[in-house]
């Protein structure tokens, strides 16, 4: 089985993406070229930007069941109705009219349970595609794309994680931002969690709350601080008053800040900051 | 009454910071932090609480071990792979998991499921030295923002009718999703916020296709602009050829930073900086402009 690393932050912009990036290029180089970089950030997939010399491997649309009401057949008793929790059933039975809301429908399957009168049948709808990029030196990385006004997110994070093409040894999961559902799903299997912060106010409350949520999951966790010297020092405070490994930090730089907007940042890591990524490495394969 | 909402596509952009300078410079407006997952604002606004409200979240199954015969229906139904046999042999269902959707429920031969409401979300009134704020936490790991972002922007209206506000501010939420969807929903105006990077613009042109759909006047502001002037370039032009006004460009700026960290606004930090100034510029061409109105 993989060795599953998840990077979260509360707050987005924290630099996560760019950590994900550069952790997964470390590991490729100085630990095993079985490493694959897992994009769950599926309303704006960004880790693909890095790697301007990708090909397309593989792509595919994720299709999920929903329900299509034959008219014909329905008697709108108005019982799948009742039984689906989302809303996503519309029917007017003095017109004669049912409709199901695709946006809405989260595929649970109560309505087809629901339907005495053989009406409802199965169809699909795309809320998405998959991909899976050569992103040269035989890397892989795989993306989720959620189709603009889904709001079926955790679904296609899901499926993401179902589609994964190949063995490999490690997988990063770059998360979506935030400590809601999403964040749940993509780190749900992982075996260890690594959130990013910056030393701002911003940051830290974002820190705490996602901590919170990580200590109800039960996932063991570390902080990688980014945008080092640019805040105050309340984030190590915190870090220290609550035992927390801080894995590593980086310092800010608008130099840095510049590489990154061009999306060059891994071939341009300045040696310093490789080795702040080294030592993550070392610290990754003591837990594997 | 102007309902404006501002949002950034991904975070990290200085929406939050751009909201509180403005805030410093607009009157009468009832502020609204719409980024109910990760909501901020407060850190600067310092608001004292006035109510606080219970927002009902998704519905969370669970079994009653003593009325369930292991039969297993439940299980084979769920959709979601949130019911789980334990290694005592009885049934258990993962709150994270269960996406609420009561089919276990229903088709359980001895009514051993229940649901119950999450009650972890919690949505507040509140004072500030800048007006009224409507802002939320969410629990951990919750779902449904999306209608935490409606209830609180229609409170938010609530009370701008009642004290007869001019704006309405919302501080929106990140990504595309559902929560960014019901924040724009019946807003006069969207204000873009976005920094020159290639994944700022890749998140920019993805937002504004959303926008788009829900025919609302768009104005743009690029943020930390010097940091990549030919990125900024690129989105000067895209802007133009969308048809979306750019309504200013702001610097780089630590003091941005630093202000945050003492807790004040950029006006109140530095009231002399350029960035205030483009932004006291751009407020006024908002509020003379010709926005949509719904009222
Ligand atoms: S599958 Fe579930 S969510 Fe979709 S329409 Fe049927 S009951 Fe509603
Ligand atoms: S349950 Fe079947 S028959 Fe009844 S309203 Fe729904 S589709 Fe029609
Ligand atoms: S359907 Fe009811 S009785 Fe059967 S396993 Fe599930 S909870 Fe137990
Ligand atoms: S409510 Fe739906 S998602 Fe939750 S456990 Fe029951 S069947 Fe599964």
């Amino acid at each position: 089985m993989a060795f599953k690393v998840a990077i979260a932050s509360g707050k987005g912009g924290t630099g996560k993406t760019t950590f994900a990036v550069n952790l997964f290029s470390s590991i490729n180089e100085n630990w095993t070229r079985s490493v694959q970089l897992v994009d769950c950030d599926v309303e704006e997939p960004n880790d693909l930007l890095f790697f301007p010399n990708f090909s397309v491997k593989s792509e595919k649309p994720v299709e999920h069941v929903i329900p299509e009401i034959d008219t014909a057949k329905c008697t709108f008793c108005k019982k799948c109705e009742d039984y689906c929790e989302f809303n996503a059933i519309v029917m007017m039975p003095s017109m004669q009219y049912a409709t199901v809301n695709k946006d809405l429908c989260h595929s649970c399957g109560a309505c087809f349970v629901a339907c005495e009168f053989d009406a409802i049948h199965e169809t699909t709808d795309t809320i998405g595609t998959v991909t899976n990029y050569n992103i040269g030196n035989e890397m892989s990385l795989m993306e989720g794309n959620l189709r603009i006004g889904s709001p079926l997110q955790t679904i296609l994070i899901k499926d993401l994680k179902n589609n994964l093409v190949g063995e490999h040894d490690i997988l990063i999961y770059d998360a979506p931002p935030g400590t809601s559902c999403p964040v749940v799903e993509t780190i749900s299997d992982a075996d260890f969690v690594i959130l990013v912060t910056e030393p701002t106010p911003f940051g830290v409350y974002d820190l705490k709350l996602t901590v919170d949520l990580l200590r109800e999951v039960n996932k063991p966790f570390g902080v990688f601080v980014n945008k080092a010297g640019l805040g105050n020092s309340e984030v190590y405070e915190f870090l220290k008053a609550e035992n927390i490994d801080l894995l590593g930090e980086i310092p800010f730089s608008k130099e840095y800040a510049g590489l990154y907007s061009k999306g060059e940042i891994v071939r341009c890591v300045p040696l310093e900051f490789a080795k702040v990524y080294k030592e993550v490495v070392e610290y990754l394969k003591k837990l594997n | 009454m102007k309902d404006i909402t501002i949002l950034s596509g991904k975070g990290g952009t200085g929406k939050t910071s751009i909201t509180a300078a403005l805030a410093s410079v607009i009157e009468n407006t009832v502020f609204v932090d719409a980024d109910v997952d990760a909501a901020d604002l407060h850190i600067i606004f310092q608001p004292k609480n006035k109510e606080t409200h219970v927002f009902e979240g998704a519905w969370v199954a669970s079994i009653d071990t003593d009325l369930c015969t292991n039969c297993g229906l439940c299980q084979q139904h769920c959709k979601f792979e949130a019911i789980h046999f334990k290694s005592d042999g009885g049934l258990q269902i993962d709150p994270f998991a269960c996406e609420g959707c009561r089919l276990c429920e229903r088709v359980c031969p001895t009514q051993a499921i229940s649901s119950m409401r999450s009650i972890n979300n919690h949505w507040y009134v509140s004072d500030t030295r800048f007006g009224p704020l409507v802002h939320a936490k969410m629990g951990p790991g919750e779902e449904n923002s999306g209608k935490l972002v409606t209830q609180i922007r229609k409170s938010a209206k609530d009370i701008a009718l009642e004290i007869k506000a001019d704006f309405i501010l919302n501080d929106g939420p990140p990504g595309i999703g559902c929560a960014a969807i019901a924040s724009i929903t019946g807003a006069d105006a969207v204000i873009l916020v976005t920094e020159p990077s290639k994944s700022g613009f890749h998140d920019i042109v993805r937002l504004i296709e959303l926008v788009q759909s829900f025919n609302i006047p768009m104005y743009a502001l690029i943020n930390k602009f010097d940091i990549n002037l030919d990125i900024t370039k690129q989105m000067e032009s895209f802007f133009a050829r969308e048809g979306i006004q750019l309504m200013g460009k702001l610097p780089f700026s630590e003091e941005m930073v630093y202000s945050m960290v003492e807790k004040k606004t950029m006006v109140e930090y530095n009231k002399d900086s350029e960035i205030v100034n483009t932004l006291s510029e751009l407020w006024k061409k908002i509020a003379s402009s010709e926005l949509k109105m719904e009222h």
